[in-house]
């Protein structure tokens, strides 16, 4: 199997790596002496394992999308039900492993950035669980567009802080959590939302999530005893897209698809697609692709969807690139609204704003592909969360 | 001369006063202008700030100054014009500071290249620790840029969870360790003790120039006391090197500049100066050379 890993520790290729103040280098070491040493741990793997099926509900679904296989005509369409998990996201997958990890480390409080507040809900749920104190650092604009979320995390005892540094959306939010984490070290674990940052964040946030991969291909083999041709998964920082990607890199028959955030379109200023547009550039701790300028200021970027809105990628996203193991391809604002209604409509499956760029990736290829062939697409949250910005999009107007 | 010798003489027979100001905040001109009048009021060196969009390692002071540098249209290259024209008119010892990207994408080469053309003497980079510095190390060598190392009051403390419990089976499998690039087969706290400490002893004995001790957890800003064991630290680098050791970080008062210069070899002063420039504007060059002198003063004869 080819092992995108085993080049030096932490580095994807030339990705990857340990940027960070000489602060917190002590607090990285820490974390990967324990993830090291746990993630192979039968107590904890057992622990873990017993979570993720009894609280967060896994395994999740995996369902034949016999409509939406019949209306286009093409490749066998399956859809990867992460949007059925507790929590209604992938999240919590990597959560409840770095919050189990937290505590076994003896840490109190729990901190994390969030863009959509997928993330966010998932760490204060998992804090509440485990009895961790908990602050959630959002983008102020963020904090609006998605208030529900705000509250959710309130209920669930979390501390949600607005951030109104920089672009006030998910990179200023990963900033300020940054910058708290320098301060108050000794007790707190910061719980990073993706496949990115500092290492060991980029290879432990992708273990926590390669359950959803590993279950995808125990499942298409019984359903149908052979590989998918292609997966297909959103990517902002690309945590849902690594865990559904990582089982099968070795599988070179199987496409893997990741689908950025184009937003207004690529070549229009307001996107966030940082493979079609970036360039390689060192930030949050890791070398990676980045939307940025001629002098390496990072770009303030723009999705629809909160959750896509980041300028930069994993760093094994942008080695799998370079190889061309995997490919990213821009969806637009409009083609992920688009299928999100699509969906909503052909299979009754409302799907995140984020999820929905991969169903419409999948609707680009799937007519063109033959029903022997089969799609499987990564539904790595639900939608409810956007029925209101949807609405706000086609201009229709509720009253909450 | 070889600029990080430059820059340790700056220590000599005396604690040295390094200013930290954003440049391009509000302006070039008034950076240009700013310069000069620290230099004429006995600060001995300057650090002069990249602005970048993201920068993490800054409090809220030294992020606004960013973001004003960058709306004023601030740019690397206009920088490096401007350092070469001070240049002509001081002899102190000039550093940028800044994040690892604003140097990696304009060109590592050519920006060392552009520092050691317009009088840089050395760079200080908070985001590339001791075991990624090697993005710039050699290009430092060549162009005679001195790449200033950061140590802070975490470097060389045994993590709490390791200390405290089970996580001795973690110090005995030897995982983790590649961080301090120790192959031995640790079997106890006291030889991760020892990991640490090696990693610690290969960060003094590399540094170049000076020393920069952070004086405390948290980013860089105004701090009513520093509480941390600062002055244990730069004892335990004594021990390995003679290159001077400067604490930074929450330093703010000229009695603070005291106590600080008591236990090392100097002291840097950002966010004090920065707030200045950003009550004054484009008038502060008067206030901050005010502030300056003061500082001077109260680190002399100690």
């Amino acid at each position: 199997m080819l092992n995108t890993d085993d080049y030096r520790p932490g580095r994807f290729g030339e990705y990857g790596g340990r940027y960070i103040p000489e602060t917190l280098m002590n607090a990285v070491a820490e974390l990967e002496k324990a993830y090291l040493h746990y993630k192979d741990d039968p107590d904890f793997v057992q622990e873990y394992t017993e979570i993720l099926q009894n609280y967060a509900g896994r395994p999740s679904l995996l369902y034949y999308a016999k409509k939406m296989t019949a209306d286009l005509g093409g490749a066998k369409i399956y859809l990867k039900r992460e949007d059925l998990n507790h929590t209604g996201s992938h999240k919590i997958n990597n959560v409840l492993g770095q919050v189990l990890l937290a505590k076994k480390m003896g840490k109190t409080r729990v901190i994390a950035e969030t863009g959509a507040g997928q993330h966010g809900v998932a760490t204060a749920t998992a804090a509440a669980l485990m009895n961790l104190e908990c602050e959630i650092f959002m983008g102020k604009e963020d904090t609006e567009r998605q208030a529900l979320n705000v509250f959710r995390m309130e209920l669930l005892g979390a501390r949600v802080h607005p951030v109104t540094s920089g672009t006030m959306t998910l990179k200023d939010a990963v900033n300020e959590t940054m910058r708290e984490w320098t301060k108050r070290i000794h007790d707190t674990h910061y719980v990073i939302g993706s496949v990115m940052g500092p290492h060991p964040f980029p290879v432990m946030v992708r273990d926590f999530q390669k359950v959803v991969g590993a279950e995808i291909k125990a499942q298409i083999l019984q359903a149908e005893n052979k590989l998918p041709s292609a997966i297909i998964a959103c990517v902002g920082g690309g945590s849902n897209a690594m865990g559904a990607f990582y089982e099968f890199i070795g599988d070179t028959e199987v496409r893997l698809i990741g689908c950025e955030a184009a937003g207004l379109g690529v070549d229009n200023p307001k996107n966030a697609a940082t493979i079609a547009n970036g360039s390689v550039g060192i930030f949050h701790g890791m070398k990676s692709y980045f939307c940025q300028d001629e002098y390496g200021q990072i770009a303030p970027v723009y999705s629809i969807s909160a959750g896509l809105d980041y300028p930069g990628i994993g760093p094994e996203h942008a080695h799998l690139s370079d190889i061309g193991r995997a490919e990213y391809v821009p969806v637009t604002d409009a083609e992920a609204v688009e299928a999100f209604e699509y969906l909503s409509r052909t299979e009754g499956i409302i799907p995140a704003i984020e999820s929905a760029h991969a169903v419409a990736h999948a609707r680009k290829i799937a007519p063109s592909m033959n029903s022997e062939q089969i799609i499987v697409i990564n539904l790595s949250g639900r939608g409810d969360k956007d029925v209101a910005a949807i609405a706000k999009y086609k201009g229709v107007e509720i009253d909450e | 001369m070889n600029n990080s010798d430059k820059i340790a003489a700056a220590f000599d027979g005396k604690k040295a006063f390094i200013a930290f100001i954003t440049g391009g905040d509000p302006d070039i001109e008034t950076t240009e202008k700013l310069i000069i009048e620290m230099a004429d009021c006995g600060v001995d060196i300057i650090e002069i700030g990249i602005p970048f969009s993201d920068p993490v390692a800054e409090g809220i002071v030294i992020q606004q100054a960013d973001e004003r540098a960058l709306a004023g249209g601030c740019t690397l290259d206009k920088l490096f014009e401007m350092v070469g024209r001070v240049r002509l008119k001081i002899s102190i010892p000039l550093l940028f500071m800044t994040y690892i990207n604003p140097i990696f994408v304009y060109g590592k080469e050519k920006f060392l290249q552009n520092c050691a053309a317009c009088g840089i003497d050395g760079v200080i980079v908070p985001d590339l620790p001791f075991e990624e510095r090697g993005e710039l190390a050699d290009d430092c060598i060549k162009y005679n840029v001195a790449q200033i190392s950061m140590v802070a009051p975490t470097s060389l403390e045994i993590p709490r969870a390791i200390e405290m419990n089970s996580m001795a089976a973690v110090a005995a499998d030897g995982g983790g360790h590649r961080l301090c690039r120790c192959h031995s087969n640790p079997e106890s706290i006291n030889a991760l003790r020892d990991c640490y400490s090696e990693r610690f002893t290969k960060i003094a004995e590399g540094a170049k120039g000076f020393i920069y001790c952070v004086s405390s957890l948290g980013v860089t800003g105004v701090r009513s006391e520093i509480s941390t064991d600062i002055a244990g630290i730069i004892r335990q680098i004594k021990q390995v090197t003679d290159t001077p050791c400067a604490i930074g970080f929450g330093i703010s008062t000229p009695e603070q500049a005291r106590d600080m210069a008591r236990i090392s070899d100097g002291v840097i002063i950002g966010s004090a100066i920065v707030r200045i420039v950003a009550e004054h504007g484009r008038e502060c060059v008067s206030a901050v050379g005010e502030y300056v002198r003061a500082v001077k003063e109260s680190v002399l004869d100690i």
